[in-house]
């Protein structure tokens, strides 16, 4: 997993609650066997105006130019600034990759669907929660300002605008050490198979119907 | 001894160890794994050399991609059908338990799971599948994972996780006749929001859950998700054991009744303290349809669509125009002027052979109507199809006009043949309205089997309990 530490960077403001799965990713894109060439499919239905399929040269399609993520303003854009209950829906994973392939590297929101909100973590994306005032904040900011920037950093756990002003943040320590490591929780958690064995060799007299 | 909730001991059975932070690490008896989030978690546990720590702990199916009929010549669509290869490969490689197209056993994983009994009380349950949480309704911890969480559990075995809050819906007193399990789920979505859950395991409880089939406990729980929260469960009674007993997967003999005498203390005990708790009084539940683009977007049927403008919160009274416009509804519209187009009977919430049995109840001596383009029926699992037709139920939907299908996912999420239209209206079974979920520019309505089925014979939405 690629490490996170800070990260200076263009913001572009999706101003919708409940933005779900099926909205960052289509159904259609799961059929994929991998974990990349999603991010010309990110929000598919919404960016382009013709209907879209796997294999299709994507560039060639029609694009929706009133869509945020459309607008040259936002071009480079690696903060999504979001609403509240931002990836609710399905467990697909390859709503993560297609923000991740497509450059996004933060979402930011006043909520995050459990599902998404850990998915997130396993690649490298950082799901920040703010305040909604804050966020309704910076949904002004951004959209008042062309090139607004916001710097993320997660070592302080601070999101810091243009003018100076700075939020800090939550976020679990140990998926922060995690992302700041670039760390794969698999190999950590095999560090403990002495303790998943000995998890089972109990569980093993006390439900052996489960074995 | 502090009293506990049902979660807090299912919880606290299956902790291998908790880091300083309280993140656990959990143990996972039961893993469900189908063709749209498995590949890639194979192939991380391939290129990084490793092996499934139990292999015997899971079971594998496809379902998402299945052609639903014409099965005889596989699938048509060449990325849908290597996905199913692409499993059918990784189960092979790595000596699991699998069933494929073809064979009686295979349909919906959320739907097999119980049916063969590998969904047991007290297990933690886990699947690459939103939905997951439906196998909560067996006293069961189950969620849904990402395919990073996959590819964990296959190669640990366990989850890493914080425990969650816990929340008590109790749905007090009993439903009226004609209100279903699903117009009880969607009524609580409609209280509690999309959000609702979020950060929560769920226990519904109450004179009207303890009252429900498994089949409708499994409805309850499979929109657990719906509400915000990643685990629903109901505490486990004589209906839970009943259900499982002789399953093939089922313990037997001694082990059987080590078992259920573990399995009776699966329930909260009385003197449990949950994070939240909300009372839902059942007979004030109607039947329900969904207006909008999201499932907390939901009227009763004898209700008129709502208007923004009547709404102060500037974000949700802009959501709620953007579903309207999305929809083709227009503000204070009555339910029941909303004209359908298509008709889905299925889904990993509404595909068991009560909720057949249900549509089949209503259909039966009557006619779709003629504006419906196509009604469609889809059995969860090959089981419950060979058990409807051993009722004579696909005559009944054969003979109204309907079609009677093979089990997959179909139509709740399109990934395979069956799918809306754009701008076309459907009445269905299954457990999200987004915007283009059943087809790219589809319009979703969400109802009960008996309240599909009716809006099938008449063509829109009316209350079932009028029909009959």
């Amino acid at each position: 997993m690629e490490k996170f530490e800070t990260l200076n960077a263009l913001v572009c403001p999706l101003d919708r609650s409940n933005v779900d799965t099926d909205a960052i990713i289509p159904k259609q894109y799961l059929k994929s066997v991998k974990r990349t060439g999603f991010g010309p499919n990110l929000f598919d239905d919404w960016r382009y105006l013709d209907p879209g399929e796997p294999g299709m040269d994507h560039s060639r399609r029609r694009v929706n130019p009133d869509f945020v993520l459309n607008q040259p303003r936002y071009e480079g854009a690696r903060i999504l600034l979001a609403r509240k209950n931002f990836g609710c829906g399905s467990s697909r994973e390859h709503a993560v990759w297609a923000l991740t392939n497509y450059g996004f590297r933060v979402v930011i929101a006043p909520s995050f669907a459990d599902i998404f909100f850990n998915n997130s973590f396993k690649n490298g994306l950082l799901p920040l929660i703010l305040d909604e005032a804050i966020v309704d904040q910076l949904f002004r900011e951004a959209e008042a300002s062309p090139g607004y920037r916001l710097t993320v950093d997660l070592q302080a756990q601070t999101v810091v605008t243009p003018s100076g002003a700075s939020f800090p943040f939550q976020v679990d320590p140990f998926r922060r050490h995690c992302l700041l490591n670039g760390l794969d929780d698999i190999g950590l958690t095999l560090q403990h198979g002495e303790d998943i064995r000995a998890y089972e060799a109990r569980r093993r007299t006390e439900a052996p119907w489960l074995f | 001894m502090t009293a506990k909730t049902l979660y807090d001991k299912l919880w606290d059975a299956h902790v291998v160890r908790t880091e300083e932070d309280g993140t656990a690490l959990l143990y996972i008896d039961r893993h469900l794994v189908h063709e749209v989030t498995s590949p890639q978690a194979f192939e991380g546990l391939r290129l990084a050399g490793r092996k499934p720590w139990r292999s015997h702990s899971v079971v594998a199916v496809p379902d998402h991609n299945v052609p639903t009929r014409d099965r005889d010549q596989g699938i048509a669509d060449p990325v849908s059908r290597t996905q199913v290869e692409t499993l059918q490969q990784n189960v092979r490689h790595f000596g699991l338990t699998f069933f494929p197209m073809g064979d009686i056993r295979q349909g919906i994983v959320h739907v097999i799971g119980p049916e063969q009994g590998a969904t047991l009380p007290g297990m933690t349950v886990v699947c690459g599948d939103s939905h997951t949480s439906t196998h909560g309704a067996f006293g069961a911890l189950a969620m849904g994972i990402g395919t990073s969480e996959v590819e964990h559990v296959l190669a640990t075995q366990c989850l890493l996780q914080k425990k969650m809050k816990s929340m008590l819906i109790s749905v007090d007193g009993q439903v009226g006749p004609g209100v279903t399990a699903k117009d009880i789920v969607l009524a609580i979505i409609g209280e509690i929001g999309t959000a609702g859950g979020t950060g929560y395991a769920i226990e519904f409880g109450g004179d009207a859950i303890r009252a429900l089939s498994m089949e409708g406990r499994m409805t309850v729980c499979n929109m657990a998700i719906e509400a915000g929260a990643r685990a629903g469960m109901v505490a486990v009674d004589d209906t839970t054991i009943d259900y499982v007993k002789g399953r093939p997967f089922a313990p037997k003999g001694a082990y059987w009744h080590q078992a259920v005498a573990a399995w009776r203390e699966l329930h909260s005990d009385p003197d449990a303290r949950f994070d939240r708790v909300v009372h839902i009084d059942a007979a004030g539940i109607e039947p329900q349809v969904t207006w909008g683009t999201s499932p907390e977007m939901v009227l009763p049927v004898s209700g008129k669509v709502p208007n923004p403008d009547a709404v102060a919160d500037e974000v949700k009274a802009n959501g709620m125009r953007r579903a309207l416009e999305y929809m083709g509804l227009t503000a204070g519209m009555p339910v029941s002027d909303i004209t359908v187009d298509k008709i889905f009977i299925g889904s990993c919430t509404n595909a068991r052979l009560e909720d057949i049995r249900a549509a089949a109840e209503v259909v039966k001596g009557r006619r779709v109507a003629g504006n419906v383009k196509l009604a469609l029926v889809v059995p969860g699992s090959g089981l419950v199809k060979q058990q409807a037709e051993q009722e004579g139920l696909d005559r009944i939907f054969l003979d109204a006009g309907f079609e009677w299908r093979e089990p997959g996912c179909s139509m709740c999420l399109a990934m395979n043949a069956d799918r809306l239209e754009p701008g076309e209206r459907c009445a269905s079974t299954s457990n999200r309205n987004f915007e283009s979920r059943q087809g790219l520019g589809g319009r979703t309505h969400l109802v009960s089997p008996a309240m599909a089925a009716a809006a099938a014979v008449t063509g829109r939405f009316v209350d079932v309990r009028e029909l009959n």
